[in-house]
């Protein structure tokens, strides 16, 4: 790189600080303080859906990075492995668990003051034995009886105890806590639930745009009045037909065909609103020349309108998938909480009345049931976002 | 697995089947009016026929779900609100009656009024600052991104994240709750938060803010950037400082997105009861309408009357917007 070079990259350098303003700055600054109080929340979840559960329920997910000093307590070796050795009898050993390592910060051999003694230093018990703890765990215990009994003494101590990560948190949630069944049933329901009434809606938003027909204008209004019903006026009513329907056909009323068939008729005003305003807006002159050719509607919808509609389609699907994926209403209602029927978030809400106080599993869980969407979400956030420009009635 | 399978089954032939209508129908019409072989005026009719039969065919399944699952609700839950708990024998205007004179209900009612209030306008806010402000940073795409993922999380999802938020443990022993946690810091008493009344409210509206501030955000991000340059230039020109042009220049040309967004929230906040159901069941004073309502449908084996009253409730509570909607969706149809 030439001198001239580096001077005039340097001098727009300059420039470039010269113009970062105090105000900028408080943007920027202001703009990652809002970014953080948005997301600290379910960072805080992940974090500690992966932390040990023993860990979990003493300290703050915060401190997960940070060791915490904890008293503990351990037992020496058996009596019979003692040695002989100077006229005194000795224990020696590592006070670890079993192929973990510690760090003492001071040990004792009493309950009441496991952090008697700094460790590294020989000191006199009251009855006279003497006990030695090293920083790394070894220990000897001297004495000058002979060691009795079955089991080895004990010696409390303090210890820094090192952050434990752990996937065994989801992988319990998955199996013992049915998540993995949930799972399921939450794609059984969603799937056909998103696909569904995109076909329906398409072909009505595509008949209210572009066929002479009369009660148009109506029936618009109906779909926008429609967009914003809510849920609550429907269920007691579905709720009883379903019952009758079922009675009538001898079978259960709760089934997948009908949380389907519910969904589609729910999202439908969305679905067409959406569609209609898209279609609606295409080129006249391709669908008129299309026309001209002598295509027929069926003909202009499926070779022209359908592939065309892509966007909408796509941003129609993402925010049907969503509201499926996340609803408990409709769920609890037309499926109930049996185990082949529970959706994910009735699983979670179950979870929340059983295993309240159980972190580990609420944070697992949870993460588990969003997973999902927020992939989906990341993936596809441009249609979504086109969507909403789109649906929300202007 | 074989769920899957046999869900993905159901689902080709309800695709199928869908195709198959549309398809066959179409082609039905094709065989009861054919417009090819005939004289000139029969075909010329039989076309007519055909051209004013098939947009019905098109809308007809739409109009089937439409009216079964919207619809007729929306009429039979206005019966059933005069009916008993069983919704067989009419009980007249008894149930409303019974309602308005429900402590629960009129505690109901208070905090959803307070919901109304608060979480829409709260959220616009926060959606119409962020908006404003990520518009200026380089890196604004991913702030917004952020901040809206929330809107992928489910309300019982989200309730169990701030659940976690608000934990409580007694004082002495270690916080694991954020919030306490802070509180603490600062010196002051940790609190069982939700179980606070009146203010636990406030506790679980932050979740409902909290998920729709990302919505509002990339309404009004996009009604700011559609905004005439001009406008904002003539008004740094006349020596207009950042707020002034703020509060002066851009809100006032998206106060009607501005009242989109605010509408669409307050339908939200009418229909939202998993917050509730998760965090308190309306317990500590914080029930809603929409809890209560789930609440009654359920309770000690449905009561379908009472139910059904407190569901018009809240349809009365949506309708003036519905009607605004209407309004505004026919006025921008006439405009095209």
């Amino acid at each position: 790189m030439s001198a001239t070079q580096t001077q005039a990259r340097s001098s727009t350098l300059v420039q470039r600080m010269k113009r970062i303003s105090p105000l900028t700055i408080v943007v920027h600054l202001s703009v990652l303080l809002l970014v953080i109080m948005w997301t600290i929340p379910t960072f805080g979840l992940l974090v500690s859906s992966i932390r040990d559960k023993d860990q979990l329920a003493v300290s703050g997910w915060w401190t997960a990075l940070s060791s915490s000093e904890q008293n503990l307590i351990a037992r020496t070796n058996a009596p019979s492995t003692q040695v002989f050795e100077n006229g005194v009898y000795i224990l020696k050993g590592n006070i670890a668990p079993e192929g973990e390592s510690v760090e003492v910060l001071a040990f004792g051999s009493s309950s009441q003051d496991p952090s008697a003694f700094e460790p590294g230093t020989t000191s006199t018990l009251r009855n006279g034995n003497t006990l030695n703890v090293e920083t790394n765990g070894d220990y000897v215990f001297s004495s000058e009886k002979e060691f009795t009994g079955s089991r080895g003494k004990r010696i409390f101590y303090q210890a820094v105890e090192k952050p434990r990560w752990t996937l065994d948190n989801y992988r319990e949630v998955l199996s013992s806590e049915g998540l993995g069944q949930s799972f399921i049933n939450s794609l059984t329901v969603t799937i056909p639930a998103t696909i569904i009434p995109i076909l329906i809606a398409a072909f009505a938003a595509y008949a209210l745009s572009w066929m002479q027909m009369p009660f148009r204008g109506l029936l618009l209004a109906v779909v926008i009045g429609l967009l914003v019903v809510p849920l609550q006026m429907s269920l007691i009513p579905l709720l009883r037909l379903y019952n009758e329907i079922a009675m009538y056909f001898g079978v259960g009323a709760k089934s997948y065909l009908g949380i389907w068939l519910a969904h589609t008729g729910f999202g439908l005003p969305l679905a067409i609103y959406l569609l209609r305003n898209y279609i609606s807006n295409l080129p006249r002159e391709i669908i008129e020349s299309a026309r001209v050719d002598g295509a027929t509607d069926f003909d202009i919808f499926r070779r022209i309108v359908l592939p065309l509609s892509f966007p909408a389609l796509a941003s129609f699907a993402i925010f049907q998938f969503l509201w499926v994926w996340n609803d408990l209403l409709v769920a609890t209602v037309f499926l109930g909480n049996g185990d082949e029927f529970l959706v994910l978030t009735g699983r979670l809400r179950e979870l929340l009345g059983s295993r309240g106080g159980n972190w580990e599993i609420l944070t697992a869980s949870a993460f588990v049931t969003m997973i999902v969407p927020i992939t989906v979400f990341f993936t596809l956030q441009r249609y979504l976002v086109r969507g909403l420009l789109a649906g929300s009635v202007k | 697995m074989d769920q899957i399978y046999s869900a993905l089954l159901t689902m080709s032939l309800g695709v199928a089947g869908c195709i198959l209508y549309f398809w066959g129908s179409n082609w039905l019409l094709g065989i009861i009016f054919p417009f090819r072989g005939q004289s000139h005026e029969q075909a010329a009719r039989n076309l007519r026929i055909a051209s004013s039969v098939r947009p019905w065919l098109f809308l007809g399944p739409a109009l089937f779900f439409l009216f079964l699952y919207l619809v007729y609700p929306v009429i039979d839950s206005l019966r059933l609100s005069f009916m008993g708990r069983s919704g067989e024998e009419f009980v007249g205007i008894s149930n409303y009656v019974w309602l308005f004179n429900d402590p629960e209900f009129q505690e109901s009612l208070k905090n959803n009024v307070l919901w109304l209030l608060i979480v829409p306008a709260a959220s616009t806010f926060f959606g119409l600052i962020i908006a404003a402000l990520t518009d200026r940073v380089s890196w604004g795409n991913i702030a917004k991104s952020l901040i809206f993922m929330p809107m992928a999380i489910s309300f019982i999802g989200a309730s169990i994240i701030w659940k976690f938020i608000y934990d409580y443990r007694p004082t002495g022993s270690d916080q694991i709750g954020l919030l306490n946690a802070f509180v603490e810091y600062l010196g002051f008493e940790p609190q069982a938060w939700i179980a606070v009344p009146f203010w636990n409210n406030l506790f679980l509206m932050i979740i409902l803010v909290w998920i729709q501030t990302g919505f509002a955000m990339v309404i009004l991000s996009a009604a700011l950037r559609g905004i005439p340059e001009e406008t904002v230039e003539a008004a740094v020109l006349d020596g207009a400082n950042g707020l002034q042009i703020f509060f002066k220049i851009l809100v006032p040309q998206i106060w009607g997105t501005i009242a989109v967004v605010w509408t669409t929230i307050t339908i939200t906040v009418l229909k939202v009861f998993d917050i509730v159901l998760a965090m308190t069941n309306g317990q500590w004073n914080s029930q809603v309408l929409a809890n209560m309502m789930f609440d009654w449908m359920f309770r000690g084996g449905g009561d379908f009357g009472r139910g059904a009253a407190i569901a018009v409730i809240i349809m009365v509570a949506v309708v003036p917007i519905m009607v605004w909607n209407i309004r505004n969706a026919q006025a921008q149809m006439e405009d095209r």
